[in-house]
């Protein structure tokens, strides 16, 4: 299973960067939000995903339980990730409005001297 | 805090009060305050002479930074005790002459006299100092100071130029001193220069013996104007006359001078040190005299005769180093290599200062320094004039001026060489006195340009600014009195021969100075063949004189083009032009561009790390068995993850996204979080809420189409680079699990220490709950931001007010 997790978290990894080096600032964006799930994912497999385990609530009385701190991890991972890519959308919304354009290759700042 | 410290500190603290005594005391002229600092310390200095020629050493010791052996540590000894005589004797002059030289109305005095004082206490604290890391702060400290000496007339262009260049080579030497320095306090495991005299015999052995001695040398090379770094000294003229006399003349361009006789005693085993010192000395020599002859301005006649005399201690100083190499023999002949450099040191300072000012008189008095203007000037100045013959008689080494004997010292000096049988110079080192008496040629016609062409001659009063006369006493009272010492030691050189020389000869040669030595300068030694060398100089030097007109078109031989100046400015442009297009090349300002070069380190490194280290692994015991609603997802996710890749239109790639989220959710699901799974969902559905919002609504722009993403080959490589280093880096890492999870200690407790049964939750708010409180933080921050973002709308012109 692992092995499988990783190729399809490298199949979001590249998706993710193919998209970040396009021109326009949407399809940025939601190359940021492909890597971060590629990222929590890839927490995830890294903790083991291991069968016949328990989820992790002690009222299950199992005899072993998933690890539990990569969970808590990407817990946080996930709502840092949600904050900040709701500040980028906004962000480029009134980038949008004020420039009237959302193609990077237009969003460059000028040279002083030229 | 001893005297000798405070000694070297005196005139920085001095400088303190310039501006002040400047600002309230507008009617006197701030340099008779400053002429005090020097004169007490010449005083000083001078009552150390019977301690020094006993062989006495004084030393003082100062903490500075202890923990790391940095310490302001001072020895006087005969080296420094003839530097430091010079430093403030001939500062005292330089002082004297400038209170008539610069305008107390017209000229920003503090300024002057400030950096004079830094400069000065800069001076006596390198050749005062033992500490090799304080005497490099010292040799900075004269570069700064000669920076804003030279740059003192700032609103004229030349002398910023000339400010510039001067500080570029001489902080390159610097720098390159201060390693040397530190290699030398690496081999020798001390700061201290006289313990590092003491280690020299087992320091030769040292691998970095040699990169040391180079490093060394371009310091000292670049600060005392040898060739090829001779270029910053021309232009350094643009300086005021006093600066050049003092510091262009007569001390800074000696502290290299200085450096190399003081770290002789470390490096004088070494063939290489002897070589490259005589090599490039005779070669300045040389170079220096022979262009002085065509310039036509008298300070830049001055600028390349002084390199030319540096070159010549210079190449003395090499030779001298001989004289370790002939232990064994009763009368050290090669001995008198040193001598010579070190009387010819003291006379250079007295007839190039008297020059310097013959000069600056002449230029303060017509207003131009041009030779081709000047002429005639005998009836009007007769005292600049007699000055100025002295000198320059001295300097081409007529008797019975003391230039004479340093000069026959010298050629005694280089016809030794040939005699020399070690370091090849018994088949090369013949070279050495031809070279010499060339370049010794040249120094008389030039010695004989500055001595009559302005002077002799028909008077052009059209050509000169102002009408011509007499300088003021003040301003004549210091040339003769270093004239005056020209004519002493000519005429008693043994006045300075047990006083001063022999302990300066003690300091640069220790070993051998145990011996019985004895310094004597006689001013007749018979007819030696450099008696007739002398008067070979002579003859030519006058045939050559009187026939310049005919042969002076030899300089148009050499193109300016490929003079060492142009050489300079291409290199000073090149190197602005070249680095200029290198930041244009790969600064393009495209985001893009940037994140490909981020994403391009991220792979070779990565990539390189995991092959050449062999780090990659794959096991695939230790996997979880693949089920069927897993391969689905992963199937699904996959798929979307490309599909985004082509969608069309905005709409279809947000939707995708929101699919691909939702499908993780479910992975969460089935990898047992069901708290992941609940957040994954609510955000996922919150996040595809808000990419429609904000682009769902936003107005058509005609200028934007939807459309495909074109596709880049670079691009799709890179990406796939990513993908696989990911996916390998995930393989390998999964493969190589060295310890079992803490977790264990978490599923034990949650319930025991912290009440909760959701071990994740009992992670979250209590374990490690520092972590959820600062992302709390970050939600609200975004909060906040996104609110500001929306609500407050600055225009440029609100900016602006």
């Amino acid at each position: 299973m692992e092995v499988l997790m990783a190729v399809v978290i490298g199949i979001l990894f590249m998706s993710a960067t193919y998209l970040m080096l396009s021109k326009s600032i949407l399809r940025i964006i939601i190359g940021t939000g492909l890597l971060s799930h590629g990222a929590h994912l890839l927490i995830l497999t890294m903790g083991g995903l291991k069968h016949g385990t328990a989820v992790p609530l002690l009222g299950e009385q199992a005899e072993s339980y998933v690890d539990p701190l990569p969970q808590a991890l990407i817990l946080t991972a996930i709502v840092i990730s949600f904050g900040v890519t709701s500040f980028f959308l906004v962000l480029a919304y009134r980038t949008y409005q004020e420039l009237g354009t959302d193609n990077m290759d237009q969003l460059r700042g000028k040279e002083a001297n030229e | 805090m001893s005297l000798l410290h405070w000694a070297i500190f005196s005139p920085f603290l001095a400088a303190l009060f310039v501006p002040l005594l400047f600002k309230h005391f507008r009617s006197i002229h701030t340099g008779w305050f400053v002429l005090i600092v020097p004169t007490l310390l010449f005083t000083y200095f001078f009552q150390s002479i019977p301690k020094t020629s006993n062989g006495e050493i004084l030393s003082e010791s100062l903490a500075w930074i202890p923990s790391l052996k940095v310490n302001i540590d001072v020895y006087l000894d005969g080296l420094s005790l003839l530097f430091a005589l010079l430093i403030t004797g001939i500062g005292s002059l330089v002082i004297l002459y400038s209170i008539f030289y610069l305008d107390k109305t017209k000229e920003k005095l503090h300024s002057f006299y400030v950096y004079l004082l830094i400069f000065m206490g800069a001076m006596l604290g390198l050749v005062l100092s033992d500490n090799l890391i304080v005497l490099y702060m010292f040799w900075e400290f004269t570069s700064f100071s000669s920076f804003l000496l030279i740059g003192y007339w700032h609103h004229r262009e030349r002398s910023r130029y000339g400010a510039q260049k001067s500080m570029l080579i001489t902080v390159l030497g610097g720098l390159s001193m201060l390693g040397g320095a530190v290699l030398l306090a690496f081999m020798g495991e001390t700061f201290s220069v006289r313990e590092l005299i003491g280690k020299s015999g087992e320091l030769t052995a040292h691998p970095v013996f040699n990169a040391t001695i180079l490093l060394i040398l371009l310091g000292a090379f670049t600060k005392s104007a040898q060739f090829p770094f001779h270029i910053w000294l021309p232009d350094a003229m643009e300086a005021p006359t006093p600066v050049s006399a003092y510091l262009h003349s007569a001390t800074m361009v000696k502290a290299g001078i200085y450096l190399v006789a003081r770290l002789s005693p470390v490096f004088a085993e070494s063939g290489l040190w002897l070589w490259l010192i005589a090599g490039f000395g005779i070669l300045t020599l040389f170079w220096g005299s022979f262009s002085a002859v065509k310039q036509t301005d008298l300070k830049a006649i001055l600028a390349y005769s002084t390199i030319s005399q540096l070159g010549m201690i210079m190449s003395l100083l090499g030779l001298g180093a001989a004289a370790l190499h002939y232990e064994n023999m009763n009368e050290n002949i090669y001995m008198a290599a040193t001598v010579a450099a070190v009387f010819h040191l003291i006379n250079h300072a007295t007839f190039k200062g008297s020059l310097f000012m013959a000069a600056g008189i002449i230029d303060h008095e017509t207003g131009t320094r041009d030779i081709r203007k000047l002429g005639g000037l005998m009836n009007f100045m007769p005292i600049t004039f007699t000055i100025t013959l002295i000198g320059a008689l001295s300097m081409a080494g007529v008797p019975p001026f003391n230039g004479f004997l340093s000069k026959e010292m010298f050629f005694a000096a280089m016809i030794l060489v040939t005699e020399m049988d070690l370091f090849n110079l018994d088949t090369w080192g013949v070279l050495l006195p031809v070279i010499a008496w060339t370049g010794s040629i040249f120094t008389f016609i030039y010695s004989l340009i500055i001595a009559f062409k302005p002077f002799t001659g028909v008077f052009r009063p059209e050509m000169l600014e102002k009408k011509p006369h007499e300088a003021p006493i003040g301003m004549l009272i210091p040339p003769v009195i270093l004239a005056s010492l020209v004519i002493i030691f000519g005429l008693f050189p043994n006045l300075l021969a047990s006083s001063i020389i022999e302990p300066v000869v003690a300091a640069i040669q220790p070993g051998l100075a145990k011996n019985e030595f004895h310094v004597h300068i006689s001013p007749w030694h018979g007819f030696e063949p450099e008696l007739f060398m002398t008067i070979g100089v002579i003859i030519f030097g006058v045939l050559l004189y009187l026939t310049l007109d005919k042969w002076n078109k030899i300089y148009g031989i050499l193109p300016d083009r490929f003079s060492l100046n142009r050489f300079y400015d291409a290199l000073i442009k090149g190197v602005e032009k070249v680095s200029l297009s290198i930041t244009k090349l790969f600064m393009t300002g495209y985001i893009r561009t940037y994140l490909v070069y981020i994403f391009l380190f991220f792979i070779l490194s990565l990539g390189f790390t995991l092959f050449w280290k062999d780090a990659f692994a794959f096991d695939s015991e230790n996997t979880a068995a693949i089920g069927i609603y897993e391969l689905i997802l992963a199937t699904i996710i996959a798929v979307g993850a490309i599909a985004i890749l082509f969608a069309k239109s905005r709409l279809t790639s947000i939707i995708i996204l929101g699919a691909v989220g939702y499908m993780v959710s479910i992975f969460f699901v089935l990898f047992r979080a069901p708290d992941l799974a609940l957040t994954q969902l609510v955000i996922e559905t919150i996040s595809v809420a808000l990419f429609l919002l904000c682009f769902y609504h936003l107005p058509k722009l005609p200028s934007r189409k939807e459309e495909r993403m074109t596709f880049k080959l670079n691009n799709a490589l890179i990406s796939i680079g990513v993908g696989v280093i990911v996916a390998l880096i995930a393989l390998s890492s999964h493969s190589n699990k060295l310890f079992d999870s803490i977790s264990g200690y978490y599923v034990e407790n949650a319930y025991k220490e912290a009440g909760g049964k959701n071990i994740v939750n009992v992670i979250l708010v209590d374990f490690r709950g520092l972590d959820t409180m600062f992302e709390i933080t970050v939600l609200g921050i975004a909060a906040l931001g996104i609110f500001a973002m929306i609500k407050l709308r600055l225009t440029k012109e609100d900016d602006d007010g």
